[in-house]
């Protein structure tokens, strides 16, 4: 008898994960994707991290692209267009913010080639 | 020789920095993109009927409307709705409010309470059509072309200076 009951539990749990597992799937996108956005009205929160009116909004606008078949890089360059590239968190390479992106490696080069006379040249 | 041309290099990143600090200080924290955009031809369910109404379609004579985006819960909202009424006064000037993330009963209180400036009233309930216009918040203010480009843009409440603008803008 009990057996019998837990085959029925085990049915009807894997039968929950088939039909509404998806729809976890959905959300966590929306928080994916709503992790890279900068929240504009905040100081320092992401959209996922916010509950301002304008993240509620962004959020709820995502769940709809979503739905409506659009893709996560459709979602980002929509939301550039609207608000510019600041709400991403991630900066694209262009001609304006290639220095953001290449003067870190070269302070990293500099840095070491400082160490490595230091160490080795100096002692010899 | 070796130590000043150390120095000199430590001398200018300082200034270097200190450049920026002071740079970034001056500069307004409110970020607007500079470029001005055009809105695109969506449409937005009409705030007594429900029905979609398309922004193209309230142009009919006139040159340019204004959106202003308003809630009832907005406290600013209510210091700058004078100057909505003022500037919904302009012959030719089509005035449309766009109701965001607000219960109809309370949007309406609040039109009896302090008029209603607007030609047309459209709603927003979920707050996703005012990101098509790349609003922030309420209240926000747009003054729009027949081609649908974005003229001004005033983000947050518009005050007597800002009402002369427009005046003039539209004029």
């Amino acid at each position: 008898m009990t057996k019998k009951l837990f085959k029925i539990f085990y049915f009807l749990f894997f039968l929950n994960l088939i039909l509404f597992g998806n729809v976890n799937a959905e959300t966590s996108k929306v928080d994916e994707i709503s992790k890279n956005l900068r929240c504009l009205i905040c100081q320092g929160q992401s959209v996922y991290d916010s509950n301002s009116e304008f993240a509620l909004s962004v959020k709820t606008l995502i769940s709809q692209k979503l739905a409506a078949g659009n893709s996560e890089d459709d979602i980002y360059n929509f939301l550039k267009s609207k608000y510019g590239d600041w709400i991403v968190y991630e900066p694209e390479i262009n001609k304006f913010t290639f220095l953001l992106w290449l003067l870190p490696i070269f302070l990293f080069i500099f840095g070491g080639l400082l160490i490595v006379r230091k160490l080795f040249i100096n002692r010899t | 020789m070796k130590i000043k041309i150390s120095f000199i290099f430590i001398f200018l990143t300082l200034t270097f920095i200190l450049l920026i600090f002071f740079k970034s200080l001056f500069e307004n924290k409110n970020y607007i993109p500079k470029k001005t955009k055009k809105i695109e031809n969506i449409s937005i369910e009409e705030f007594y009927s429900g029905k979609n109404l398309k922004i193209k379609d309230f142009f009919e004579n006139e040159k340019y409307i204004i959106i202003n985006i308003w809630s009832s819960w907005c406290v600013p909202c209510r210091q700058e709705h004078q100057f909505i009424k003022n500037i919904s006064e302009i012959t030719n000037l089509k005035v449309i409010g766009l109701n965001y993330k607000d219960k109809k009963d309370n949007a309406q209180k609040f039109l009896d309470e302090l008029g209603n400036p607007y030609d047309i009233i459209l709603k927003d309930p979920k707050g996703t059509k005012s990101i098509f216009l790349g609003a922030y918040g309420v209240p926000e203010t747009y003054v729009i072309d027949r081609e649908l480009n974005i003229l001004k843009k005033y983000i947050g409440p518009i005050n007597s200076e800002n009402e002369i603008e427009i005046k003039r803008l539209v004029e």
